[in-house]
């Protein structure tokens, strides 16, 4: 009988340490099944951030090396500008890539550095105990914002890729979600994009990820995901935000 | 074929990096060290290597901690306040086992303190700076050849301890001019295979380049590790100059460019009948105590002379163990001590 669906061979067989409903686990195994399609394994080098993903290289079975927490762009143009021709992503929460390491993804972005980023937005800092992030919803409770959020003190939902469209050196920007199986299968496609996008030095690429986090939103894993298709998109509309490959 | 040339401490430091194979270098502008930034923005250039300007002095050394996890040997370059911002990616690379270059053209501090030479930031080099036990071999150059030679030997030495070097100069150093000369001829020394490093899992299995343990007792083990390393540099690579020190009466300890000055006056008071010798540490980490000892056992004053409050002072009383022979001459801010104010001051303390 024909085996239809396996772990792919770049996912080591390993449980993770996510809480149950967690985004993370379907994010890790769509771009380990790209990278496997694309027989990228041997030739990727991945860069994991400071936050709940900071032990991917756990679970993923290609050479994979920390940042210091939001440096994560700084460390994989290093990487990539000694060895362009592998396959370099950096993985980032948004308390990485929208607050202590805005400087830095947007730099990367504006030099055009040939890299893909994986952008996983929860609207929390998950490790450290749901605390309020940049990309946090108004009126969401979270443990640094128990009145919820509120635009007067807190500001407002940081939109990373919207800021960043106009960045001549940026080549593709796409926001996707995993809240149902269409949207996990979009998810993959884009991934797909950004890695292709890079390996035909196309240039820099994001993919934003719309990521349930049922342990610091309150709900359970269902509702989690029902939030991102009611709430979050609203906030956050899935789509290509920027394509000139 | 050896040639000469006229040049500034900082480029003579951007020449031995590139003669040393480092062919990534990433920096941000910061007054003294400009024309280092500048010379490797050509050298990298014509070398076919990679140069960045960064957008802060966090970002130029995480983008090291990148490049050198990759296996390039690699550098940046800045003064005080931007070193003081690399201090987080240097407890990372070393944490990571992670060679690296990292060059500090000081100035007067605290704060944004001024532009002007000063030796401040020894503490921070020597003593940690960034977070966690870790040391960092630290190189003092005192002449502009040396700012060339030195870089040179800090890239070996990197490779070799899969460490960050720092090579501790200060502004006077970086931008005064004096003659260089080169070996043309000269190539990359202590090249070394890299096993470790972030290329792929081809024909291998996969690898990570980590300063994160979580495991029961894992951390304490990797510091274990690192400790036992930081005490192998001590042992083969402590590196220091003494100068008239046998049956000195007054020995100097002074480092850098202070130590230049230092030496006219030993050799003055020498003349004037004070039998005056000097102990210059080229490595300030690891710190010469036992030549300091040795040199200081029979002398009746050790003076430390610093452009600080007082830095390397800690660790002269650590090695001469006896705080009666012990006196120090500081200028702080840019200040520099003259050859006239230490012979003064040995002087007031016979």
């Amino acid at each position: 009988m024909a085996k239809r669906f396996t772990r792919p061979e770049s996912m080591k067989d390993k449980a993770t340490h996510y809480c149950p409903g967690c985004g993370h686990g379907l994010a890790h195994r769509l771009l380990c099944e790209v990278i496997d399609e694309m027989g990228c394994r041997e030739t990727t080098v991945a860069i994991a951030p400071v936050g709940c993903a900071v032990l991917a290289y756990d679970y993923w079975d290609f050479d994979t090396m920390e940042a210091p927490h939001g440096r994560t762009p700084a460390v994989a143009t290093g990487v990539k500008r000694v060895l362009p021709d592998r396959l370099v992503f950096t993985y980032q929460g948004d308390g990485d890539l929208a607050a202590i390491g805005t400087a830095e993804i947007i730099h990367a972005g504006n030099r055009g550095e040939n890299l893909s980023v994986i952008f996983v937005n929860n609207g929390v800092y998950g490790m450290t105990g749901g605390q309020m992030a940049p990309t946090t919803l108004l009126g969401q409770r979270t443990a640094t914002s128990q009145f919820t959020r509120r635009s007067a003190t807190e500001g407002f939902p940081l939109k990373i890729l919207e800021m960043m469209k106009d960045l001549k050196g940026v080549s593709y920007l796409e926001r996707t979600s995993v809240h149902s199986p269409k949207e996990v299968l979009n998810t993959k496609r884009a991934i797909a994009k950004s890695f292709k996008t890079q390996l035909d030095n196309k240039g820099f690429s994001i993919v934003e990820i719309l990521s349930p986090c049922p342990t610091y939103w309150g709900l359970d894993p269902v509702e989690s995901m029902k939030r991102i298709e009611t709430e979050v998109v609203q906030e956050y509309p899935i789509g290509v935000i920027k394509d000139s490959v | 074929m050896k040639k000469k040339y006229l040049s500034t401490g900082n480029e003579a430091c951007g020449e031995g990096a590139v003669r040393a194979g480092c062919r990534f270098y990433a920096g941000y502008p910061i007054t003294p060290q400009n024309e280092l930034i500048a010379y490797m923005s050509v050298r990298m250039e014509e070398k076919k290597g990679t140069f960045i300007q960064a957008e802060s002095e966090l970002a130029a050394i995480n983008m090291l901690l990148g490049a050198s996890a990759a296996g390039a040997r690699v550098m940046t370059s800045s003064s005080s306040p931007g070193i003081s911002l690399k201090m987080e990616g240097i407890s990372y690379m070393a944490g990571c086992e992670l060679p690296a270059v990292i060059v500090n053209v000081m100035r007067g501090g605290p704060g944004l303190g001024n532009i002007s030479t000063a030796q401040g930031d020894y503490f921070q080099a020597t003593k940690g700076g960034g977070h966690g036990d870790y040391r960092m071999v630290v190189l003092a150059p005192a002449n502009v050849q040396e700012m060339f030679a030195f870089t040179y030997d800090a890239f070996a030495l990197a490779d070799r301890y899969r460490t960050p070097v720092m090579i501790l100069s200060d502004g006077m150093l970086g931008q005064m001019m004096e003659p260089l000369e080169i070996d043309e001829d000269m190539k990359p020394a202590g090249i070394v295979k890299k096993p470790w490093a972030m290329t792929g899992a081809k024909g291998r299995d996969a690898q990570r380049v980590v300063s994160l343990f979580l495991g029961d007792g894992a951390l304490e083990a990797h510091n274990e590790k690192l400790q036992k390393k930081y005490r192998e540099i001590e042992v083969k690579e402590t590196r220091c100059e003494t100068y008239n020190t046998d049956g000195a009466d007054v020995i100097i300890v002074a480092y850098g460019l202070v130590s230049r000055m230092a030496r006219a006056a030993a050799d003055r008071l020498t003349a004037e009948g004070i039998n005056t010798g000097l102990v210059r540490p080229i490595t300030v980490w690891p710190f010469p105590y036992e030549e300091i000892k040795r040199a200081s056992k029979d002398a009746l004053q050790v003076l430390t002379v610093e452009m600080s409050a007082g830095q390397m002072l800690e660790d002269v009383r650590l090695a001469v163990q006896d705080d009666s022979k012990i006196s120090f001459y500081g200028r702080m801010g840019g200040g520099v001590p003259t050859e006239e104010e230490i012979i003064e001051k040995v002087n007031s303390e016979q």
